[in-house]
C-alpha cells in the first residue's frame, strides 16, 4: 500500500500518556479532545490527521501491515483487534504490568501506552516472531522447563522483556537481568520459576528459589 | 473387574514426578487463545455504562445519542430510571459497537442522572455502619471462668482489608449465536460444566443449546464461577446484534467488583497457663463482603482450644459482592488467630514454636502431621537459630529482623467429575472431559495419569477439555479439581485397558487380562516381560470402532481423600525508619496426599506464598469514605509484588507413606492461607510490637511503631 504522506509526515511520538497530559493541560480553555488536539495541531505544524481511520503501515516482525485506523488507536489494540496478533495481552491498559511487552527498534515498551499511527516506519517485534511452540527460544525453553508460567496470562510479556535484556547484554548478572524484568507482574506467583528460568539462561548453577 | 488404585511406588513412571506441563510452549509462544484472544468474523466490542456513585437511585437515563450513532449495534438498558443503585461499578447500560473507540464514545454520550444517597464503604469502623447483622455467640466449653481461671490473658486486635481477585484475564466471554436458539460462549471461566444452565435460565433457551469453551484461561482464584451480568448482557447483545460480541471488563471494574475477599476484624482475648497451655478463646469479629453476606472466619483456626466463645457481625457495605477467594474464611481465621497465639507466646516470653508444639495436641488428627511439619520447618529456616524474643534481635541499626510462624489446613476433596476415555484402533488414546485448566495444570494432570495407565508417554495421549460438550465435571474450586479429575481419568482408563488386555491375552498365550499389564508401550506377561506386544498392536485387537469408556467421581476403590496440614515460617526485615518491610526468607512445608505432578505442585506453593506475600505486604482496596469509590481500581495503586519483592522461597512437600497412600488431595487452596500470619508475626517478632491490621504497609509498621502521621 503506498504511504499515506499526510500521516508519514507524522514525525513526533505522542504516546498515551502525553496525550492525556496535553489534554489535562489544555482543558481549561476547551474539552479535552479539542485541547489534545490543539497541542498536536502544533506538534505536527498544522498537519492534522483524522479523527476517522488514517491509512497506517506498521513494521511488524518483518513485516508490513497496512491498516485503517482512528488516530487514536493503541499499538496493543491494533496487533490484537486489527492484525489478530494477540500474544501481547491487555490487562492494565495504562503501562504497569508488563503484559503489552513488545521491541520497538529493540527498545523494550508497552504497546498499551503508544499511538500505532507514531509507529510507522519503526520496527516492532512481538512475541510472536520471539519463537513457536515447535520451535522455541532458548528464554522460551527455560521458562517452560522451570515452570515459570502458570495462567501465562503475564508470560509473553516476560519472555520479550527477557529476551531484549539478554539480547543486549548476553553477560548480564542475574540481579540486573531480575532488573530488566521489574516492568512486567504475575499473579499467579511464578516467580520462583521464572527465578529458576533466568538461572538457566545466564548459566548459573545453584537454583534455589532465590527470587 | 478393574482394581482402582494408584500404581505402586516402584511402577510410577510419571506420577509424583516433575513433569513439565504440556500447555507450557504455547503459553510461552503466545499462541495460546484466551476468551480475551479470540477474534470472530465481524465480531463487535461490548462494554457496559457503570454507576458512578456507591449508592443512588437512577432519576434520569437518556441513551437517545448514543442509540443514534451508526457505530452501535446493539443498546440494552440494564436498570433503568427509578432504580437503586447500591455499589460504585454497578451495571446500568450495556453496549456492542464496531470498535473499542465507538464504543467508549457511546458510552460516553449516555446521560445518566442520579439522586445521590448516603452510603457506607469501611466497614473496619464497625460503629459507624448504619446496619450490621450481628450472629448469634457460639459458646463451647465455660470460656467466661476459664478466661477468668486463666493465669495469664493476652488482649488483641487483628484483621485483614479486603483485597482483589485481580485476574490478569479479566472476566468477560465472546459470544456468538449460531442462530436465534443457539449460544456458543468462550468464557474466561472456572466452570465450563456449570455455564450453559447458567446462560440457558437468562436467556430462555434450552440448556442443551449452550456450548462453553474455555481454551485457556487467565486466572480465577475463585472469583469465576457465575455467567454474571456481563455475560447475560453480552450474549443479548451479540442476539440482538445478529454477530458476535467480546465484552471483556476493563481494568477498574475488574479490580472493584468482579473479585473480593471479605475483609475481617476481632478483638481476641486468649486464656493460658503461665507455661504456655492455651485454656480460653473469646473473640468479636466482624467483616464485611460487600452487598452480600461476608464469611464467617473459622476461630479459633486449627487450634481448638477447649473453651471457646465467639461472635461475628457481618457489616453490609455498598461496595459490590464478596466473591469465593482462594480458601474462603480461612487466611483471615489463621492470621486472627495465629497472631494472638504469637502475641499471647510474647505475653509469658516463650518461644511461639515452643508453645504451637506443646498444644499440638488441640489441632486434631493432624497433630502429628503438623508436629512433623513443624519440626522440618524449623529446621529449614534455622528457627532455633535465627529466633529472639520480640524486639530483642542483634544489632543496633534501623533494620530489625524476626521470625514468625502460620499453620493452616483445608479440606480439598476431589469434586464430581466423568471423564470419557476412547481408545483408537490405531493406539491413539484420548481423555474427553468438561473441565477446565485455570493455569494449575490441570489438562497435564489428566495426560500423565491417562499416559501412566496405558504405560505410555505423555505426548502419545490427547487430552480434550475447556468444551462444555465434553462430559460434565465440576467446576475449579475448593481445591477439588485435581483430586476429581486424576480419579475419573484412572477409572476411565483402568476399565478401557482391562478390556484392551482381555483382548490381548489370546496373542500372548495366557488366559485372561489379568495376566498382562501395560508397560512402557508394550503389553506384557506380568510374570514374564519378555513376553510381549507393541501398545499399537494390542489396541488394533479391540476392532474398528474405538473403546469408549467413562469413568467417574465418586467412585470405586481409594483414589482421593481429604484433610492436609501445612506450615509456614517466614524471616523478615523491617526498617524502623521507613516503615519498609521485607521477606528475606519464606519457608512453607506442606502436605497433599498423593503428589501427581512433583513440578507443578510445588509450584502452586511457590504461587501461593506469592500471592501470600501480596496480600500480608501490598493488597487492599482502599475505601473513599467520603465519596465511597474505591481509590486504587488499576494496577499502579493496587499493588502486586514483583520480582525483587518476595525474598527467598523454600518449599518442601511431604511424601512418602503416611501421605502417599492417603490418595490424592486438593493443594490450591491450603499454601495460600498461612502467610498473612507468619509474616505478620513475623513483623512483631522484628519490631517488638503487633502491627495490628494487614496489608504491613509502611504507615501501618510506622503507626505501630508510634511514628505515625
Amino acid at each position: 500500500m503506498p504511504k499515506d504522506k499526510k500521516v508519514e509526515s507524522v514525525k513526533s511520538d505522542y504516546s498515551r500518556r502525553e496525550f492525556f497530559r496535553t489534554g489535562a493541560t489544555s482543558a481549561l480553555t476547551g474539552s479535552l479532545v479539542a485541547g489534545a488536539a490543539t497541542s498536536i495541531a502544533e506538534a505536527v505544524k498544522g498537519e492534522l490527521v483524522g479523527p476517522t481511520e488514517v491509512p497506517v503501515t506498521l513494521n511488524i516482525n518483518g513485516r508490513d501491515y497496512s491498516l485503517k485506523i482512528e488516530p487514536r488507536v493503541t499499538l496493543l489494540d491494533a496487533l490484537r483487534n486489527h492484525l489478530d496478533l494477540t500474544g501481547s495481552k491487555r490487562v492494565c491498559d495504562r503501562g504497569t504490568c508488563g503484559a503489552c511487552t513488545v521491541l520497538l527498534d529493540g527498545e523494550v515498551v508497552y504497546a498499551c501506552s503508544l499511538l500505532a499511527i507514531s509507529l510507522q516506519g519503526k520496527k516492532i517485534l512481538t512475541v510472536e516472531a520471539v519463537g513457536t511452540s515447535d520451535q522455541m527460544d532458548p528464554v522460551q525453553v527455560a521458562f517452560v522447563e522451570n515452570d515459570a508460567s502458570q495462567c501465562g496470562f503475564c508470560t509473553p510479556g516476560f519472555i520479550v522483556a527477557c529476551k531484549a535484556v539478554l539480547d543486549k547484554c548476553p553477560e548480564i548478572s542475574k540481579r540486573d537481568l531480575k532488573k530488566g524484568l521489574g516492568g512486567n507482574l504475575c499473579r499467579c506467583g511464578t516467580y520462583a520459576g521464572i527465578h529458576d528460568a533466568l538461572a538457566d539462561l545466564i548459566h548459573e548453577e545453584v537454583k534455589d528459589g532465590r527470587v | 473387574m478393574a482394581e482402582y488404585k494408584w500404581p505402586d511406588f516402584s511402577k510410577r513412571s510419571l506420577i509424583s514426578k516433575k513433569i513439565s506441563r504440556l500447555d507450557a510452549p504455547s503459553k510461552v509462544s503466545g499462541e495460546a487463545k484466551y476468551s480475551y484472544d479470540v477474534n470472530r468474523p465481524g465480531m463487535l466490542f461490548g462494554g457496559i455504562l457503570r454507576s458512578p456513585h456507591a449508592h443512588a437511585r437512577i432519576t434520569k437515563l437518556d441513551v437517545s445519542a448514543a442509540l443514534s450513532m451508526p457505530s452501535v449495534k446493539a443498546l440494552r438498558v440494564i436498570q433503568d430510571v427509578g432504580t437503586e443503585i447500591k455499589w460504585e461499578m454497578d451495571e446500568i447500560v450495556s453496549v456492542a459497537a464496531v470498535n473499542e473507540n465507538a464504543l467508549y464514545d457511546a458510552l460516553g454520550a449516555i446521560r445518566v442522572e442520579f439522586e445521590v444517597l448516603p452510603h457506607f464503604v469501611t466497614e473496619e469502623l464497625k460503629e459507624k455502619a448504619p446496619k450490621s447483622n450481628p450472629g448469634e455467640a457460639q459458646i463451647i466449653g465455660r470460656p467466661e471462668e476459664a478466661l477468668a481461671e486463666s493465669e495469664v490473658v493476652m488482649e488483641g486486635y487483628y484483621g485483614l482489608a479486603r483485597v482483589a481477585h485481580c485476574c490478569l484475564e479479566s472476566h468477560g466471554q465472546v459470544c456468538e449465536w449460531e442462530d436465534d436458539q443457539h449460544l456458543i460462549a468462550w468464557c474466561s471461566t472456572q466452570n465450563v460444566s456449570g455455564l450453559p444452565p447458567q446462560f440457558a435460565e437468562a436467556l430462555d433457551i434450552p440448556a442443551a443449546n449452550v456450548r462453553v469453551i474455555t481454551p485457556y484461561m487467565g486466572g480465577g482464584f475463585g472469583s469465576k464461577f457465575s455467567v454474571d451480568r456481563w455475560g447475560v448482557e453480552c450474549a443479548q447483545l451479540a442476539r440482538k446484534a445478529g454477530v458476535a460480541v467480546k465484552m471483556m471488563l476493563l481494568r477498574d471494574a475488574e479490580i472493584a467488583i468482579a473479585g473480593d475477599r471479605p475483609s475481617a476484624y476481632a478483638k481476641v482475648k486468649v486464656g493460658c497457663t503461665a507455661d504456655g497451655e492455651l485454656t480460653a478463646w473469646k473473640s468479636e469479629s466482624w467483616g464485611s463482603g460487600g452487598v452480600s453476606r461476608a464469611g464467617n472466619p473459622p476461630l479459633p483456626y486449627v487450634v481448638q482450644i477447649p473453651n471457646i466463645k465467639k461472635q461475628h457481625t457481618a457489616i453490609p457495605t455498598h461496595t459490590g459482592s464478596a466473591r469465593a477467594w482462594r480458601a474462603p474464611n480461612h487466611p483471615q481465621g489463621c492470621l486472627i488467630t495465629m497472631a494472638a497465639i504469637e502475641d499471647t507466646a510474647a505475653k509469658i516470653g516463650m518461644d511461639p514454636l515452643e508453645l504451637m508444639l506443646k498444644n499440638i495436641h488441640l489441632t486434631g488428627r493432624l497433630a502429628s502431621i503438623y508436629q512433623q511439619e513443624l519440626n522440618i520447618g524449623a529446621k529449614m529456616i534455622e528457627w532455633e537459630h535465627n529466633w529472639h524474643p520480640r524486639g530483642e534481635g542483634a544489632g543496633s541499626g534501623p533494620v530489625k529482623y524476626g521470625l514468625g510462624l502460620g499453620i493452616h489446613t483445608w479440606g480439598g476433596r476431589a469434586h464430581a467429575s466423568n471423564c470419557e476415555v476412547v481408545v483408537y484402533p490405531d493406539g491413539g488414546v484420548e481423555a474427553r472431559i468438561g473441565s477446565q485448566d485455570l493455569g494449575v495444570g490441570t489438562g497435564t494432570i489428566i495426560a500423565l495419569v491417562l499416559a501412566e495407565t496405558f504405560g505410555l508417554g505423555i505426548k502419545e495421549v490427547k487430552v480434550r477439555m475447556g468444551d462444555s460438550r465434553y462430559p460434565q465435571s465440576g467446576p475449579s474450586g475448593g481445591s477439588t479439581t485435581v483430586g476429581g479429575v486424576s480419579s475419573s481419568t484412572r477409572r476411565a482408563a483402568l476399565d478401557a485397558l482391562e478390556k484392551v488386555l482381555n483382548v490381548t491375552a489370546p496373542a500372548l498365550g495366557v488366559e485372561s487380562g489379568e495376566q498382562l499389564e501395560a508397560w512402557k508401550g508394550t503389553i506384557r506377561v506380568k510374570e514374564d516381560p519378555s513376553r510381549h506386544i507393541d501398545w499399537k498392536r494390542a489396541a488394533a485387537r479391540i476392532g474398528p470402532a474405538p473403546l469408549t469408556v467413562m469413568g467417574r467421581n465418586p467412585g470405586p476403590g481409594s483414589l482421593n481423600n481429604s484433610g492436609v496440614g501445612g506450615i509456614q515460617m517466614a524471616e523478615v526485615s523491617v526498617d524502623t525508619e521507613t516503615g519498609i518491610v521485607k521477606i528475606e526468607r519464606f519457608v512453607a512445608v506442606q502436605d497433599c496426599g498423593l503428589i501427581l505432578n512433583m513440578k507443578t505442585a510445588r509450584s502452586q506453593v511457590f504461587g501461593a506464598m506469592i500471592q501470600g506475600v501480596a496480600y500480608a505486604l501490598m493488597e487492599e482496596k482502599i475505601m473513599d469514605p467520603v465519596t465511597g469509590k474505591l481509590l486504587n481500581p488499576d494496577m499502579e495503586f493496587y499493588k502486586l509484588p514483583g520480582l525483587f519483592d518476595v525474598g527467598q522461597l523454600k518449599v518442601h512437600m511431604m511424601t512418602g507413606p503416611g501421605y502417599d497412600d492417603r490418595g490424592v488431595i486438593g493443594l490450591g487452596e491450603p499454601p495460600v492461607i498461612s502467610p498473612g500470619a507468619a509474616i505478620s508475626n513475623a513483623v512483631a517478632n522484628a519490631i517488638g510490637v503487633r502491627v495490628p491490621t494487614l496489608p504491613l504497609t509502611p504507615d501501618r509498621v510506622l503507626g505501630a511503631l508510634g511514628k505515625g502521621v
